[in-house]
């Protein structure tokens, strides 16, 4: 894949139909109809994955890693997402589910939900210690805080600035590996089994760094069905499952929050619910709470489009292997481990894929255009023109993004009758 | 003053309580495609929200206007409701006539005009028993 892309969410132009659907679905008018095929708008895309959900056609698709990119390291090593644990019917034990990536062709692996209770713990510390703005956004989401860097600049820095749990999983487990092999760190290859896009294309263009942790991001449900030929013949799994209720539950929206152990949080899960917390936040309503956690999809990770499993299904199943858990296994030492490691390092920016134009005056300019022309649209917000609402068509008109008239409606009271 | 760049204009309908607060974040949306400092938008979105509340909550409607020009945002809340008695007192935080109904819904606590004071950089509150309110706001750019 992934070389050079943007984006993971791309569209298989055979497949699309050039329904509306999903244009009028993206949460940041991101997709135009164009010539009977959807079209998205690059810059504007935050890989939420609300397209590919809600295309009855499959022709959004996301783009992530083969199998055979493991044969580019002479070590390689899974890093399991927890909502993966979810998919499986009857598990009751998460050895065997990693067991399992042994067998389908890793040679080790490293759950993310260690990683999580680390940063679980470490937040749990910074709020004693340090004054963050309040309140503080979860950063686990890449789709959020995509969202966030194109439509919400004031609230870049009440994202919290620590690495997401895949990123620090990534470093750990290079650093093991390097000692317990000896290999270069180039020779050790980290796969991540993701539940989204969003996931895939932040492997690629990170948020609060630019290292490249991650070598390879895989699709759950790729791993799901390899998992599922091998799983069935283990009899006796390895003991390889290292961490606790605390860093599963971080696969469900509200698991993050709960494990801060406060009660001044929210959680928030779909993407038309965080785009209104978000609101909430930006107009100073939300001041009294310490956390907010906002997940893009319905029900947190486990209703990521690369799943196979209902998301409500997989929540309850992670819930029932929760039972058998202890609490947590993974903590942040202070006394004998670098904070800064787990850190941003670059702050999130604003990327203003909404502005109209650089300079202010002119896009002062646009904007007056955009409501006069607006003003004699039919207002039916229909889709027919190709854009998602009236508004976002005078938006294209006076963009440049298309020259010809296409509102449906004015075309018909332009056009003269016709005697047939 | 000059032309103003971009002029916005709101009905804001008193009979629909839960479509109060849409002409703000309308005009907060607009106002991010501008460049224009996103903490100024801030102060304007919250301005605008209290004043738009006001109108829909004291005065049963009216309308809301906002001029951007190239050195301040001015909003003008209008109606034609009863009007403010004692504007002073009105100013006052925690002073609130607000009906019981829409105290249960996280309104009333008199903090709309003090915040809204505080959020802008100049402020008018022009009101007449019986003929109604005019609020003008600006805040710098
Ligand atoms: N447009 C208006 N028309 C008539 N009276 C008004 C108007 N705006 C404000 N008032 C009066 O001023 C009082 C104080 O307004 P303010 O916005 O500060 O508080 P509130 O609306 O009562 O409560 P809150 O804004 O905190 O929800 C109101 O209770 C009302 O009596
Ligand atoms: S909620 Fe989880 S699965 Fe969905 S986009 Fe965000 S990180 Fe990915
Ligand atoms: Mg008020």
């Amino acid at each position: 894949m992934t070389e050079g892309i943007q984006h993971s969410v791309t569209l298989n132009t055979e497949k699309c139909k050039g329904c509306i659907n999903c244009m009028k679905r993206c949460p940041t008018e991101a997709i135009r109809i164009r010539n009977g095929k959807a079209h998205i708008i690059e810059e504007r895309c935050i890989d939420c994955g609300e397209c590919i959900r809600i295309c009855q056609n499959h022709a959004k698709k996301a783009v992530f890693d083969g199998f055979e990119q493991l044969s580019n390291y002479r070590y390689t090593i899974a890093l399991p997402a927890p909502s993966l644990y979810g998919q499986f019917n009857h598990l009751e034990d998460i050895d065997l589910v990693l067991t399992g990536l042994k067998r389908i062709g890793f040679d080790d692996v490293f759950e993310v939900s260690r990683s999580a209770e680390v940063i679980s713990d470490l937040t749990r510390k910074i709020f004693q210690r340090e004054q963050l703005t309040r309140p503080c956004i979860s950063s686990a989401c890449p789709a959020i805080e995509k969202l966030i860097a194109v439509r919400f600049p004031n609230l870049c820095d009440n994202l919290l600035p620590i690495l997401a749990p895949v990123e620090i999983a990534a470093k750990k487990a290079r650093a093991a590996a390097i000692k317990q092999t000896g290999l270069k760190p180039e020779e050790i290859g980290i796969f991540f089994v993701s539940p989204c896009p969003a996931k895939v294309t932040s492997a690629k263009h990170p948020f609060g760094h630019t290292e490249r942790l991650i070598d390879g991001v895989l699709s759950c449900s790729d791993v799901y069905l390899r998992l599922l030929n091998v799983m069935k013949d283990i009899t006796v799994p390895e003991q390889l499952a290292a961490s606790g209720l605390v860093g599963i539950s971080w696969s469900f929206a509200g698991g993050e929050s709960a494990a801060l152990l406060k009660d001044k949080y929210l959680a928030a899960d779909g993407i038309e619910n965080a785009i209104k917390v978000l609101e909430e936040i930006e107009d100073d309503k939300l001041n009294h709470l310490d956390f907010v956690e906002l997940s893009a999809c319905p029900g947190g990770c486990v209703g990521g489009v690369l799943n196979v499993e209902n998301p409500f299904v997989a929540r309850a199943r992670i819930q029932a292997l929760r039972k058998f858990l202890p609490v947590s296994l993974n903590h942040f030492d202070p006394r004998n481990e670098d904070y800064s490691q787990y850190c941003w390092t670059t702050p999130v920016e604003y990327l203003p894929a909404f502005r109209l134009d650089e300079d202010t005056g002119k896009a002062l300019e646009k904007l007056n255009m955009i409501e006069k022309i607006t003003h004699t649209l039919p207002g039916l917000d229909c889709g027919l023109c190709g854009a998602p609402s009236c508004r976002a068509y005078a938006e294209d008109i006076v963009n440049g993004r298309i020259t010809e008239e296409r509102c449906v409606r004015q075309r018909d009271q332009n056009s003269p009758p016709t005697t047939r | 003053m000059k032309e103003p760049k971009l002029s916005l204009h709101y009905d804001i309908d008193g009979t629909d309580f839960l479509a109060a607060g849409s002409a703000s974040s309308d005009t907060k949306r607009i106002l991010k495609q501008s460049g224009i400092d996103a903490r100024v938008i801030r102060n304007v979105a919250i301005a605008m929200y209290e004043g738009e509340i006001n109108t829909v909550i004291h005065a049963g409607g009216g309308t809301a206007d906002v001029n951007i020009y190239d050195d301040c945002i001015e909003i003008i809340l209008t109606d034609h409701g009863p009007g403010i008695e004692n504007v002073e007192q009105a100013m006052q935080e925690g002073f609130s006539t607000a009906p019981e109904n829409v105290r249960a819904l996280g309104f009333g606590a008199g903090m709309g005009l003090p915040n809204m004071k505080k959020y802008t950089d100049e402020m008018t509150v022009e009101s007449e028993i019986g003929t109604g309110t005019v609020v003008t706001m600006k805040v710098n750019l």
